[in-house]
């Protein structure tokens, strides 16, 4: 066991932690409202729409992430057109392209948790809310959705988690988040239990966090309080 | 089209052989995890507080820390370790482990940690009395086991273990870093020599996408045998 290097490592991957943080909160608040944006076309009863939904959450959710993010990174930038237009400002940086695969991921993922935690409300809620005479809009922002969030919190904690693992692949693309460091020190130094155990530590550290949060949220949410 | 052609003038044979490699290293990985399944499920079942800790150290490891962090682990560290372990033995020459061997390892070890908290899951919700059962009537533990909790216990198994290998095959993606030449390496050559990344690239999206759907027909017959009577 090198202790040295350790010590010294760990202020590297603290700050490359940042990078990690930054990418998983960018694409977890854009793909919150990707999919619940997906999630309310999947209830959509035109099968156009609908069809449209499931295959959007179907392709991301059957194909790895690492695709997506090549796809993106190395793929759009061949089309001529795109490279004319303002889009290309964002996606020749690696920063942004993983940032948008990232999004396009969580918002799949997330489109199938909010669907579900919408079908599984009650109709008595809402037949309720109507007869009160409340509009369609209010039911659905007003109890629809809180009851949704409830509903969706321990899914949705999983997924954060692994968005956040998920973050890790931006080092593909040159992007140097908690794993591209930990690459480039182990490739370095040829010291990778050493660097794996300051690595994990961090982000079993963020789990934890995570979990908590989660946990603390679906206390506070909860009926029973 | 031209691209996809078998042979000298195409990627077809070689993209072909690359989903072989993927199906071959997810399996491969799947068993290699259902052997540390076996290992760790009764650690986390056990009465005893130490081994509790020591099976759910590996799964809250294993489960919170990025998988290609994992891999780089083996990669970088896996031929140090072997060589470490031989030289106990006297054997001092450099020994390079084959991507195949590594790769299916890292993935195993990540896949074992989810069956395993699938299996136990799946054993924690048969019915206690099964267990009393089989007690009274004097059937040994491996009878116990083999023909009364494992039956019950692969019915409420699959549908999460098809999960499991759904993560698994999309997992061994992330393998393409260590060189084996899988559906992700051979479209990263492909893209590399012809400077066409959206065509290769999109092409394994659709490799993969084909891969999920097969598997999914195919366990979801699995389901239907093993729900017999439910």
């Amino acid at each position: 066991m090198d202790f040295d290097l350790m010590i010294t490592s760990f202020p590297k991957l603290l700050g490359a932690t940042v990078v990690t943080l930054k990418l998983l909160s960018a694409s977890l608040f854009f793909g919150l409202f990707l999919g619940l944006f997906f999630a309310i076309l999947r209830l959509n009863k035109n099968i156009f729409i609908n069809k449209f939904a499931y295959s959007y959450s179907y392709i991301f959710r059957g194909t790895p992430l690492l695709v997506q993010i090549f796809i993106i990174y190395f793929g759009l930038g061949q089309i001529e057109y795109l490279r004319t237009t303002f889009l290309w400002v964002i996606l020749k940086e690696p920063y942004w392209c993983a940032i948008i695969a990232f999004t396009l991921n969580t918002g799949a993922y997330t489109s199938e948790i909010l669907r579900s935690a919408f079908q599984t409300i009650k109709p008595g809620i809402i037949e309720a809310g109507k007869s009160l005479g409340i509009s369609n809009k209010i039911i659905f922002y007003k109890i629809q959705i809180p009851i949704a969030i409830r509903q969706s919190l321990p899914a949705y904690g999983n997924e954060i988690i692994l968005m956040m693992k998920g973050t890790s692949l931006a080092s593909t693309v040159t992007l140097m988040d908690l794993t591209g460091v930990a690459k480039y020190i182990i490739s370095t130094t040829f010291k990778p239990i050493e660097v794996f155990i300051v690595a994990g530590g961090i982000y079993l550290f963020m789990t934890f966090i995570i979990h908590n949060v989660i946990k603390y949220l679906e206390k506070k949410y909860s009926f029973q309080q | 089209m031209e691209l996809l052609a078998f042979g000298k003038t195409g990627w077809g044979d070689e993209l072909f052989y690359a989903t072989l490699m993927t199906v071959a290293v997810s399996i491969t990985a799947m068993l290699v995890g259902f052997f540390f399944a076996l290992i760790f499920t009764p650690l986390k079942l056990s009465k005893y507080k130490t081994l509790n800790l020591v099976g759910n150290f590996y799964t809250t490891v294993i489960r919170g820390v990025p998988e290609l962090l994992v891999i780089y682990l083996f990669f970088f560290g896996g031929s140090g370790a072997i060589m470490y372990v031989a030289s106990i033995f006297g054997y001092y020459e450099y020994i390079e482990i084959n991507a195949f061997i590594t790769g299916s390892m890292a993935i195993g070890i990540i896949s074992g940690a989810y069956s395993t908290e699938v299996f136990r899951g799946a054993i924690q919700s048969i019915d206690k009395g099964q267990f009393e059962a089989a007690k009274v009537l004097g059937i040994n533990k491996f009878g116990q086991f083999y023909k009364i909790i494992l039956p019950q216990m692969l019915r409420l198994a699959i549908p999460n273990l098809s999960n499991v290998w759904q993560i698994t095959l999309k997992d061994t993606s992330l393998i393409s870093v260590t060189g084996l030449v899988e559906i992700m390496r051979q479209s990263y050559i492909a893209a590399g020599s012809t400077r066409d990344p959206l065509f290769f690239y999109s092409f394994a999206a659709v490799l993969y996408l084909l891969l999920t759907y097969v598997s999914m027909k195919l366990i979801n017959k699995l389901e239907l045998k093993y729900s017999r009577g439910y």
